[in-house]
């Protein structure tokens, strides 16, 4: 690995003051995919500026003003999995958090670090985008359906820190997620949620743009919600990943069933 | 850029100056010797570098020896006292939950916490709990008997 | 049980006996566990040398290229760089890596051998192929050096399917073999077979891949090397199951050194599965260079130069046929396989999908003609090599899949056909080389089908329906050949060394006993079985008896650990040197009790006059050996420490029958094992603990073979897509079962312990019962390995 510089704020204001001060550094949150890429070369920062000092970051709380369940971005995965606000609100979101990675990984990985990288594999984009959540930074609100961009992209300008996650509590939601079996990312994952605002599905793992919507689904959900309103409801392959571990045709298939089995759970 | 951390490892302060790009894995290894924390992937994945940070299963060889600065960290080697093996050692042992001892720590320390968090765990949840531990010697038979035995014994 | 060489006569296999007495069949803890659970093992890169220096390998990111130049001075001028060096400069004197067994082809002539250089030479032929070696300081100086060598490739096209390397005009990986083929080679009575099929009333055929597999011990490959300048020796520390085989490989046939000036080490191994076995370039490499750097040199490989490097295990392309008559009987065998040897051979590389494989072909069968003929393909891949199991998992998966699916189409019920064909007269000569000594082929798979409670499954077939699911039962009886081998027999079949073993016992004036074994423990339990072996038969407490193993300079020799072959061959070595222990201890007591040696026996640790309560401890007797005052210092020289060799007169036969039950999701083509149950016949038992771990742990990897590893090069690039844990999907806890494992025993007639090796069954008997099961389920004919959830999908879609 390269060497670099580190910093350990105890503020977001700190953080983001160095972090003006270094445009190649990188924001570093539980690292377990910023360390990773980092030891294969695959990411060489100048100076890593560490968040995990930042105690204003890591709080998950409910929100009554707004009724939803606000998560900081330094919340591990093992928190949000066994937080009682998380638990009680949105099982779904505590269920999603202990699928994620491995129980180590767990015990490091945060939140905004995971919707941060964007990963199309990754499995909180999936809660992020069917609860419709606000993300919240430094500098702004951002809206969930505008926040990420593709593949590892996102609407993050650079050196935006993620603060918060805004989940507003759902009627009803469940995740399903079928696996990878050697990475245990998602080979496909899909959320489906009924808020007041209406009802979501998103689907991780499987879009050749990262994480993305079911339209049709959600329409027929609105209108019926049950299995079977989306049994028979395919997502064009075309739109798919294709890689060694599942064809695009497979995994559309596979959205479907994890689609209905969601909508069973929830 | 040398940096200072002081940290507690196996309940003995220890303080050093590191490079920033130094792994937790190898500053135990390589700064304090403490050889039993084993590396066998470079993904993150196979958990023999699983050590326990402030009572939490951690991957050592994904986090920085910086970030550990304030950290109580335990060890593999720092589980047995006295001579008596801690009683989830013991469980490995009597359950023949090991072969080749590679991945044995990183087992070892991750089923250590998942004591904290589930009392009376099923075998199923012990088996998702080793997702982030491979073991190509045992097929994992006797390492979940093993976990369940000596959670019990710790309990 | 004292008596050790008590031998089964009938070939009705026994339960193993219940409540042992003595340390023999006991369920000893291990001795070596303590050291491994409390972190004070000592694996290759635990130990940092004085002045230590670091290495790292540059290697091709190339599939096949030619190296048109490499420019070091950049590189060389780093920070920390002690030592730049490539194949440019190693010395001609210096010799390829040497394949240890030489096939020799239909046509008569020897396999082609081409050169395997130890840093890459003119053209790299494999993604990882080492191209230079880069001596730091530090390891992070060496790595960053290596980025900033210079090098220029010509890129060439590559071939990484044997299928694509067969065809006219694929390029070739070596200019000496423009065919890529490495030998075609048979083994049978092809005319016996072609009548066969002639007058067969059922033909059952089946084409499928045998999985490329990456072996994965979790302590990646390792090495230092140091060079001692006061006597002109080295040190290797090496990762690895065979230090004298390496010492000899790599003194004798590559680097030209005195064999008695190299010692090799190898300390706590974590893991082989056979891809420690051979000898690699890197701890060559480091060998040499350490002696030109002056300082120990260390190299650890990251599994992602694990990937790339390390030998991998199977990958064959197969087309089998079974014959059979009205009744189910087999007539005949007909096999031909396309073997990927990768680009170089590696040590053991030709004798696998050959000796270790068609030989095998006959399983627990009498069908009478078998025919197989196979050919070793070069391709632009890490090398393939034995990988646990080596060949046999292969013969099992054509036999066993056959006989499946014979039993399907001819509506035979899976046990009765394979009771129709079953051996049952010992001993037995197969149509494929070998003879069979003893065993009892019923009895596993009576226990089998009893343990697996194969008459409950309709009910849980039944059951699972009603949730929607599919289930399915497989049946998988294999054979295996262990115990390698009898020396004078591998030699005939072109093996370029012997396949005895060593072992010496060395008795302390005290009685304690250390124990020099030249079998290798990289998990196995050696520490602990030996240690049982030997109390057992001396008398004398288990923690009074030391194994050491792992180190030239103190074992006499070795051959080393594969092939399931520790206990049979090197445990018979260590009851050779005991004999004669006994032997010797016998004439000092006779002495001491002055009576003649022929009336003093040997029992419980006590030399006793015949017929009286006369008698000497061991203790005693060794404590005479070492203070010879009253001693027959005339006829019998002091001391006691014996050392032996066994070379073992047949293979052994292990065998059993596995019974895996699966549970497949039609929805989703996921498939879980929900039973696995395996019962064996490993001879006699001497820790019935250690010998269901080692079930447990091949089980696992078979299991790994069926459901989820696969090696995947792109067939475009030559690129390895599973280069890492993201893609290579390796068993974890939760995708397996619990395993219900018992064994019966006939004794292996032919060693002194009537063992017969545990260390690979699993790994041989279960992706056939896993895929037996899976067809089963799905009801179709095959589905290729891995059986990722989308295949079983696929073949689920396949019957509409």
């Amino acid at each position: 690995m390269n060497a670099f510089g580190f910093y350990e704020p105890t503020s977001v204001r700190k953080a983001v003051a160095i972090a003006a001060d270094h445009s190649e550094g990188k924001y570093v949150a539980g690292g377990q995919t910023l360390l990773a890429a980092m030891k294969l070369g695959l990411a060489a920062p100048s100076d890593l500026i560490d968040l995990g000092k930042i105690a204003e970051l890591a709080t998950i709380a409910y929100d009554k003003a707004t009724d939803s369940v606000v998560v900081g971005a330094m919340a591990r995965h093992a928190d949000v999995a066994s937080a009682g606000e998380v638990a009680s609100r949105i099982p779904a979101l505590a269920h999603l958090a202990s699928l994620i990675g491995d129980g180590q990984v767990r015990n490091r990985g945060t939140l905004g670090g995971s919707i941060a990288n964007n990963d199309p594999a990754s499995d909180y984009p999936a809660a992020v985008l069917a609860l419709g959540a606000t993300v919240f930074t430094d500098q702004r609100k951002i809206p969930a359906d505008e926040f990420f961009k593709g593949l590892f992209e996102t609407a993050l300008k650079p050196q935006e820190l993620i603060t918060a996650v805004s989940f507003a509590i759902p009627r009803r939601a469940a995740y399903m997620k079928f696996r990878n079996p050697a990475s245990r990312f998602a080979m496909v994952g899909v959320f489906v949620a009924q808020t007041s605002a209406g009802v979501r599905v998103a689907v991780t793992g499987a879009g050749s743009r990262g994480v993305f919507r079911v339209k049709a689904m959600e329409d027929a959900l609105a209108k019926n919600w049950s299995p079977d309103a989306v049994k028979a409801i395919a997502v064009p392959a075309s739109d798919l990943q294709s890689d060694l571990h599942a064809s695009a045709e497979y995994r559309a298939h596979l959205i479907t069933v994890m689609a209905e089995r969601a909508v069973a759970a929830a | 850029m040398k940096i200072s951390v002081s940290l507690t490892v196996n309940g003995k302060p220890v303080a050093a100056e590191v490079e920033a790009r130094t792994l937790l894995v190898q500053f135990l290894r390589e700064n304090l010797q403490l050889t039993g924390t084993h590396v066998g992937c470079d993904t993150a994945q196979c958990g023999a570098c699983t050590i326990l940070v402030d009572g939490k299963a951690v991957k050592s060889c994904n986090m920085l020896a910086v970030q550990a600065q304030g950290a109580k960290l335990t060890t593999i080697e720092g589980l047995a006292a006295n001579g008596e093996l801690h009683p989830m050692q013991e469980a490995f042992k009597r359950h023949h939950g090991l072969q080749c001892g590679f991945c044995t720590p990183g087992m070892v320390m991750t089923a250590i916490g998942l004591s904290a968090q589930n009392k009376n765990p099923t075998e199923a949840q012990i088996r998702e709990a080793l997702d982030g531990n491979f073991c190509r010697c045992t097929g994992y038979h006797n390492i979940v008997k093993a976990v369940k035995s000596g959670i019990e014994e710790m309990a | 049980m004292t008596d050790t060489t008590v031998r089964e006569k009938s070939t009705t296999a026994k339960s193993p006996a219940a409540a042992p007495t003595g340390p023999m069949g006991a369920r000893l803890q291990r001795k070596e566990d303590m050291r491994f659970l409390t972190g004070a093992g000592q694996y290759t890169d635990d130990v940092k040398l004085a002045n230590q220096s670091y290495a790292y390998f540059l290697r091709s990111p190339h599939a096949h290229a030619r190296i048109k130049s490499i420019r070091t001075e950049k590189a060389a001028g780093a920070s920390g760089v002690l030592a730049i060096y490539t194949g440019n400069d190693i010395p001609a004197t210096v010799g390829g890596l040497p394949c240890g067994w030489l096939i020799t082809g239909t046509d008569g002539k020897p396999m082609k051998e081409p050169k395997h250089p130890i840093l890459a030479q003119g053209k790299v032929r494999h993604v990882g192929d080492q191209l230079a070696l880069v001596v730091a300081d530090s390891l992070d100086q060496a790595r960053a050096a290596a980025e900033m060598i210079e090098v220029d490739y010509e890129p060439l096209p590559a071939v990484v399917d044997v299928r694509d390397a067969l065809k006219k005009g694929a390029p070739a990986v070596h200019d000496e073999a423009p065919d890529n083929v490495c030998y075609v080679w048979a083994l049978g009575d092809k005319a016996a077979v072609d009548a066969g099929f002639a007058k067969a009333a059922h033909v059952t055929t089946l084409e499928f891949v045998n999985n490329r597999l990456i072996p994965n011990a979790i302590e990646p490959r390792a090495c230092n090397a140091a060079y001692n300048r006061a006597d002109d020796s080295y040190t290797l520390y090496v990762s690895n199951q065979n230090p004298h085989v390496e010492r000899l490989l790599m003194t004798a046939f590559v680097l030209g050194l005195p064999e008695h000036r190299v010692r090799v080490i190898a300390p706590d191994v974590g893991g082989g599965f056979g891809s420690k076995i051979y000898l690699y370039a890197e701890e060559t490499v480091c060998v040499w260079a350490s002696k030109q750097v002056g300082r120990p040199i260390k190299w650890t490989a990251d599994r992602s130069e694990a990937f790339v490097s390390d030998a991998h295990g199977r990958d064959h392309v197969t087309k089998a046929e079974l014959a059979l008559d009205k009744d189910g009987k087999f007539i005949a065998m007909r096999v031909k396989t396309s073997a990927a040897m990768g680009a170089y051979l590696s040590t053991f590389a030709s004798c696998i999908p050959t000796i270790l494989y068609a030989t095998l072909l006959a399983g627990q069968y009498t069908t009478p003609a078998i025919h197989c003929e196979v050919t070793a393909v070069f391709t632009n891949t890490a090398p393939v090599d034995a990988y646990r199991g080596a060949g046999r998992p292969e013969a099992t998966y054509v036999v066993e899949r056959l006989v499946a699916t014979a039993a399907t189409e001819m509506k035979i019920a899976q046990d009765e056909l394979r009771r129709r064909n079953f051996i049952r007269t010992f001993p037995y000569s197969t149509p494929v080389a070998l003879t069979y000594d003893i065993g009892d082929y019923d009895a596993c798979l009576n226990g089998a089908m009893e343990l697996a409670d194969v008459p409950g499954f309709p009910q849980r077939k039944a059951e699972a329906a009603r949730r929607g699911k599919l289930r399915g039962l497989g049946y998988a009886s294999y054979i295996e050949a262990c115990g390698l081998a009898p020396s004078n027999i591998a030699g005939a079949l072109g093996a370029r060394a012997g396949l005895f073993e060593a072992g010496e016992v060395r008795v302390h004036p005290t009685g304690k006993v250390t124990v020099f074994t030249g079998s290798h423990s990289h998990g196995q339990g050696h520490e602990t079985t030996f240690s049982q072996v030997v109390a057992a038969r001396l008398g004398i407490p288990v923690d009074d008896v030391d194994v050491v193993h792992g180190d030239t300079d103190r074992i006499p020799f070795g051959m080393g650990t594969y092939g399931s072959r520790s206990l049979s061959v090197g445990g018979a070595a260590i009851v050779k040197a005991m004999d004669k222990i006994v032997a010797k201890g016998r004439k000092i007591a006779a002495h001491l009790m002055e009576v003649s040696d022929v009336d003093v026996e040997f029992q419980d640790g006590k030399f006793t006059v015949k017929g009286t309560d006369k008698s000497k401890t061991f203790g005693e007797v060794a404590l005479t050996a070492y203070v010879p005052h009253n001693y027959p210092l005339d006829k019998l020289e002091p001391g006691l420490d014996e050392t032996a060799f066994y070379d073992p007169t047949n293979f052994t036969y292990p065998a059993g029958t596995h019974i895996c039950e699966v549970e497949v999701d039609p929805q989703t083509g996921e498939t879980r094992i929900v039973n696995f149950t395996a019962v064996d016949d490993f001879g006699n038992i001497v820790n019935p603990m250690i010998v269901e771990g080692q079930v447990h742990g091949g089980v696992a990897q078979g299991i790994g073979q069926a459901l989820l590893e696969g090696c995947v090069y792109d067939r475009e690039s030559g690129q390895l897509l599973t280069g890492s844990y993201m893609d290579y999907a390796m068993p974890r806890a939760a995708d397996l079962p619990n395993f219900k494992v018992d064994t019966r025993v006939t004794a292996c007639t032919h060693n002194p312990l009537g063992v017969k090796g545990c260390g690979e069954a699993g790994a041989i008997g279960a992706p056939a019962a896993v895929m037996n099961a899976i067809c089963d389920a799905v009801g179709v004919k095959d589905v290729e390995m891995p059986a990722t959830s989308e295949r079983v999908w696929r073949a689920i879609r396949s019957k509409g």
